[in-house]
């Protein structure tokens, strides 16, 4: 076998098999640290190995058992290993005597510990930066380095914020399992959020050039998707579903969200030729698994959201009146001012401009979203759109000293020079007239909308 | 596992929450039930006791041989350690559980900590 396929044949069995190699190893040691460097040794004896011998015919039981006997090696060195030892040595006996149908085909006789290790990572115990690093680490298999670079912190800080995480579980004793049953529903909810997190990390960066950011993306796809099938048949299978659903009909139009300039172009606006509709189709198909699998929740109603978007031929066949009704039904799982935001979006794209602003300044006497630039962005495209021009350059203003990315300051800027020279030559009386143009907040692929599914707290 | 339950309220309030847990009425009867669920799913009390109020208390260091002895709490806050409770359970998840239930988490605060080095143990170290 030539280097090159060699390669090829470990970078597989690392996306694949990292995270369940950890995961097992941890589950039999105890050890963070240890899993995560008898790990990498086992991919780095992989490299060596499979060019001489070739690729076993299960790779990740092959990893698994090699960097099991690493640990066994190290623990042998270390007298406080020796408890730890004796769990191993019974452990490995135990499965070499377990029938070989006994295990599921395709996790080829190695246990799945992955989804222990998803809940442990994702503990509300846990600050949430620390629950995102630990996750993209142990069972993405990220290196520090990257999971610096994806959240724009240095490496020494992200270093600093694993360890941490490690000593507290460690320290105070998180529990590495699946959670019982009455946890269940509330535990999940907080690794979908983890997971929807990654997600929109890597999404909102991908405007830029960073691809590890952007990768972000896959790899919360690919965690959410072994989520899916970890979590089958159980009480919260129909949610995490739902969230796949969701990621993936976003991720479809990540070829469309973006001009030649680096620049976000609004869902109204996009080539939904450049869709993924072979992504869309699979969404879709998941998102009716839901139906029959448990009950209705948010990223259900959410990825049913993102559907009337996905399914309109063109912008101006989208179907508002039922986006309202789901925005309603979310509101009522999750009552949130930003979802009441995009709920007034939608109620301007259905009834008309005029009844979202009645529900946008109801927002902003609330002072529930303070300072949030989309709620002044949201008041200034509903102005617009009525022909108020001076108003809307004013709402503009405001929006552009509360906005905080750039390339959301370029869009700001470019719609403030547009509604200004409309009020400057004052041919306001000529109405916006695009009855398509969907405000900043719905949907614009710039916020998304955010469900924020709330971390539990215990 | 040890985990050891702080109970903390604010002494500068009219009544402290729990004043009532020592005679008999709705929140002597509180507590009882506590401690008969928390017993019930496993999970061991060991020692445990509510203290009288940190304004009452003597705060002593010694830096260099003399120790400085202070009226008053350790922390000069609105909120103070007004009782504990050390219990053996399983872990985290299931100490939470139990602090959850706790009547002062109702009406005060409910910190949980875990006990240090709890392979040796609170009764082996009070030995």
């Amino acid at each position: 076998m030539n280097t090159s396929e060699v390669h090829v044949a470990v970078d597989a069995a690392f996306r694949g098999e990292w995270g369940r190699v950890v995961a097992a190893l941890i589950a039999q040691t105890g050890d963070w640290d240890l899993a995560e460097e008898c790990a990498q040794e086992a991919f780095a004896q992989a490299l060596r190995t499979w060019q001489r011998d070739g690729v076993p015919n299960r790779p990740g039981a092959w990893l698994t058992t090699v960097a099991r006997n690493r640990a066994l090696d190290r623990l042998r060195r270390d007298d406080r290993g020796v408890g730890k030892l004796e769990q191993l040595a019974a452990l490995a006996a135990t499965e070499e005597r377990a029938p070989s149908g006994t295990q599921p085909a395709e996790t080829g006789g190695v246990p799945d510990d992955r989804l222990r290790l998803m809940f442990t990572c994702c503990h509300p115990a846990l600050p949430l930066e620390a629950r995102t690093a630990l996750t993209l680490r142990t069972l993405a298999g990220l290196t520090t380095a990257e999971i610096a670079r994806a959240f724009l912190v240095s490496e020494p800080t992200m270093a600093k914020r694993l360890v941490r995480a490690k000593q507290k579980i460690q320290n105070a004793h998180i529990p590495y399992r699946v959670p019982p049953p009455e946890l269940l529903p509330e535990r999940t909810t907080g690794v979908l959020a983890v997971l929807y997190l990654l997600f929109n990390e890597g999404y909102s960066a991908s405007a830029g050039a960073d691809l590890i950011r952007g990768g972000l993306c896959e790899e919360a796809i690919r965690l959410a998707t072994v989520l899916c099938e970890l979590t089958a048949n159980t009480s919260v299978t129909s949610e995490a579903l739902g969230l796949l659903a969701l990621v993936h009909l976003q991720h479809a139009r990540r070829a469309a969200r973006v001009d030649e300039a680096g620049d976000l172009v609004r869902l109204a606006e996009q080539d939904r030729n450049l869709w993924d509709h072979a992504e869309i189709i699979d969404a879709l198909a998941l998102l009716r698994r839901t139906a029959d699998s448990g009950p209705l929740g948010p990223y259900q109603v959410q990825a049913a959201i993102a559907t009337q978007h996905a399914i309109a031929p063109e912008a101006a066949a989208t179907d508002w009146p039922e986006i309202v009704r789901l925005y309603g039904l979310l509101a009522q799982m999750l009552p949130s001012p930003v979802i009441e935001l995009n709920r007034a979006v939608a109620i301007a794209m259905a009834e008309g401009p005029a009844a979202g602003l009645v529900l946008v300044e109801a927002l902003e006497t609330s002072g529930a979203l303070g300072d949030y630039h989309l709620l002044a962005a949201t008041r200034a495209d509903l102005l617009a759109r009525l022909g108020r021009n001076d108003a809307a350059a004013a709402a503009y203003h405001r929006a552009l000293e509360l906005v905080g990315t750039d390339v959301e300051r370029r869009f700001l800027s470019r719609r403030l020079a547009e509604v200004a020279a409309l009020a400057a030559t004052e041919s306001s009386r000529a109405t916006s007239g695009a009855a398509d143009r969907t405000a900043l907040a719905a949907d614009s692929d710039i916020s998304g909308p955010q469900a924020e599914p709330g971390t539990p707290t215990s | 596992m040890q985990y050891l339950l702080l109970m903390c309220f604010d002494e500068t309030a009219e009544q402290r929450p729990g004043d009532d847990c020592r005679v008999p009425g709705p929140g002597f009867d509180a507590l009882a039930t506590w401690v008969s669920e928390t017993e019930a799913r496993g999970v061991r009390l060991l020692v445990g006791a509510r203290l009288e109020l940190g304004a009452d208390a003597r705060t002593v260091r010694d830096r260099g041989g003399v120790p400085l002895v202070t009226d008053g709490p350790f922390a000069e806050t609105k909120e103070q350690v007004a009782g504990f409770q050390v219990i053996e359970c399983a872990d985290l998840d299931e100490a939470v559980a139990v602090a959850a239930r706790h009547p002062s988490a109702r009406t005060g605060t409910v910190e949980v900590r875990k006990v240090f080095n709890d392979e040796v143990g609170w009764s082996a170290s009070q030995a």
